[in-house]
């Protein structure tokens, strides 16, 4: 039974949310769910009730599981040519597993106690540091925003201009339709350039510390430990742009008690940026509508919409009520860095051999 | 027989498909669903960005080695999985299950890997207690 279990767990398949099925099967992909049981449960027929197909999975991934480990030393031998069985297993006392902790070592706790029900949301107030609620790897938006990822699917493709399409196929990403191989990519992210905003909401839009006086509101991202300021003055956005930003000009305004609503122009653009990590083009005349809806205390939605005639022939929405959730106040986020110096290093121990190719030949 | 044995090939791969993939780049260059269980030594765990990759060698049966390099996720990934900088160091016996690249370098992106006390770490996120 412990090889079962090791291997259920090498696989990702003994780890499973309390109903995540229900949430994973809203989920495009697999990669952001937080257990793999229950995209192989999104993967089956609609004709049967969730229940008989977790009573099927689990009977499927039981004896598959077993037949798949008795096997998987030949498979090993076959395939490394070593001729030993595999002894790790061996040793019955599994320690105890490991535990979710912060930054700060802490371990993880719920903000909510069990059973606790969310407050009122607080007025005009979006403070508190947010975590995409569906787990860490929905924020992470590799194939491109939420809700307009590149995967080929109908509605999934942003309404191009000509420019905005002859852009795009310049572009050479690691993600979507258009992805290449490891070393032959030109997004300006694989050598730590500042991926700047509204890219920051689309890709690895992890835990996010959100603080706030009356003058304005400071959003700190976690990957590249980058931040940005809203101003809540009551000051409208720059008539003439002093010079563009990576995170470009941004004031909000309350459209109710609850919802604050950020416009951002004034960004460097084609030249320097990209909007996601499928490559889809941003220009330095986007103009970005955020709008920040805290539903209670403990929750709170992101939809963002792009308005950029240079480079979309209309307005379109890249996350849709995006679901963030609170974490408790203590929580501390760990340090999510590009460094130039360790890509260097990653694409010569990894990259290269991973994409068959030599340092001369990387982009 | 034989039959018996694509549908098991067939059903462990649509288990492992569902294994969460990597961020930082896409499936262009690995064997898509393909896996690799190599066991091997540890050389060096690098715990960096954009992801954290494991060196180990494996020797075959004439004793030829083979230099493995596997990526995990980026390590604020991989501590909300349990992973940390600590998980390996050099000289570790590793049992480690790889989805490989097509270009045949030793190279693959981790699925999970099995420490010599049978400890099993996998690439699912921990919950919180």
């Amino acid at each position: 039974m412990s090889k079962v279990s090791s291997l259920l767990e090498i696989f990702g398949l003994v780890k499973v949310s309390p109903g995540g099925s229900k949430q994973n099967r809203k989920s495009p992909h697999n990669r952001v769910v937080r257990g793999s049981f229950s995209s192989v449960v999104s993967h089956m027929s609609n004709s049967t009730s969730l229940i008989c197909k977790c009573r099927y999975v689990a009977a499927t991934i039981s004896l598959t599981a077993v037949l798949a480990f008795l096997i998987s030393p030949t498979m090993a031998s076959a395939q490394t040519g070593s001729s030993g069985n595999s002894d790790a297993g061996k040793d019955k006392t599994t320690p105890s597993g490991p535990i979710l902790r912060d930054g700060w070592g802490t371990p993880v706790t719920n903000a909510l106690k069990p059973g606790e029900k969310p407050g009122p949301a607080p007025r005009h107030d979006i403070s508190g540091t947010w975590e995409p609620a569906r787990g860490p790897g929905d924020g992470i938006q590799a194939f491109g925003p939420r809700d307009m990822p590149s995967d080929g699917k109908p509605g999934h493709e942003p309404p191009f201009t000509a420019f905005g399409l002859e852009t795009y196929r310049a572009h050479k990403p690691l993600e979507g339709e258009e992805r290449v191989l490891e070393s032959l990519s030109n997004d300006p992210r694989n050598i730590c350039d500042p991926m700047g905003f509204p890219r920051a909401d689309f890709y690895q839009f992890r835990h996010t510390q959100i603080m706030q006086d009356e003058h304005k509101v400071a959003v700190l991202y976690e990957f590249e430990k980058r931040w940005r300021v809203i101003w809540i003055d009551g000051r409208e956005l720059p008539k003439d742009i002093p010079e563009p930003r990576y995170y470009g000009y941004s004031v909000g305004k309350w459209a109710d008690d609850n919802t604050l609503v950020v416009n951002t122009i004034g960004i460097e653009g084609e030249s320097k940026m990209w909007l996601d990590e499928a490559g889809r083009p941003v220009s330095d005349g986007v103009h970005v509508e955020e709008r920040f809806h805290r539903v209670d205390r403990n929750n709170m939605e992101l939809t963002v919409t792009i308005d950029d005639p240079k480079m979309y022939t209309k307005p379109w929405v890249a996350m849709n009520k995006f679901p963030m959730r609170l974490e408790t106040p203590d929580y501390d986020v760990v340090e999510m860095m590009c460094i130039p110096s360790e890509e260097e290093q990653y694409y010569k121990d990894y990259g290269d051999p991973a994409s068959g190719v030599d340092s001369k030949q990387r982009k | 027989m034989k039959a018996k044995f694509l549908v098991i090939f067939a059903l462990a791969g649509s288990l492992v498909a569902s294994i969460p993939l990597l961020a930082h780049h896409g499936n262009a260059a690995f064997d898509v669903g393909k896996r690799v269980t190599v066991k091997g030594t540890v050389t060096e765990w690098v715990w960096a960005n954009p992801h954290c990759w494991l060196k180990f060698d494996a020797k075959d049966d004439k004793g030829n080695v083979a230099h493995w390099v596997a990526e995990t996720n980026n390590a604020p990934d991989m501590i909300e999985r349990g992973w940390s900088k600590n998980t390996f160091k050099p000289g570790d016996e590793v049992t480690v299950t790889v989805e490989p690249v097509k270009s045949g370098n030793p190279v693959g992106r981790v699925v999970g890997v099995v420490l010599a006390n049978g400890q099993a770490l996998g690439m699912s996120y921990l919950e919180k207690k």
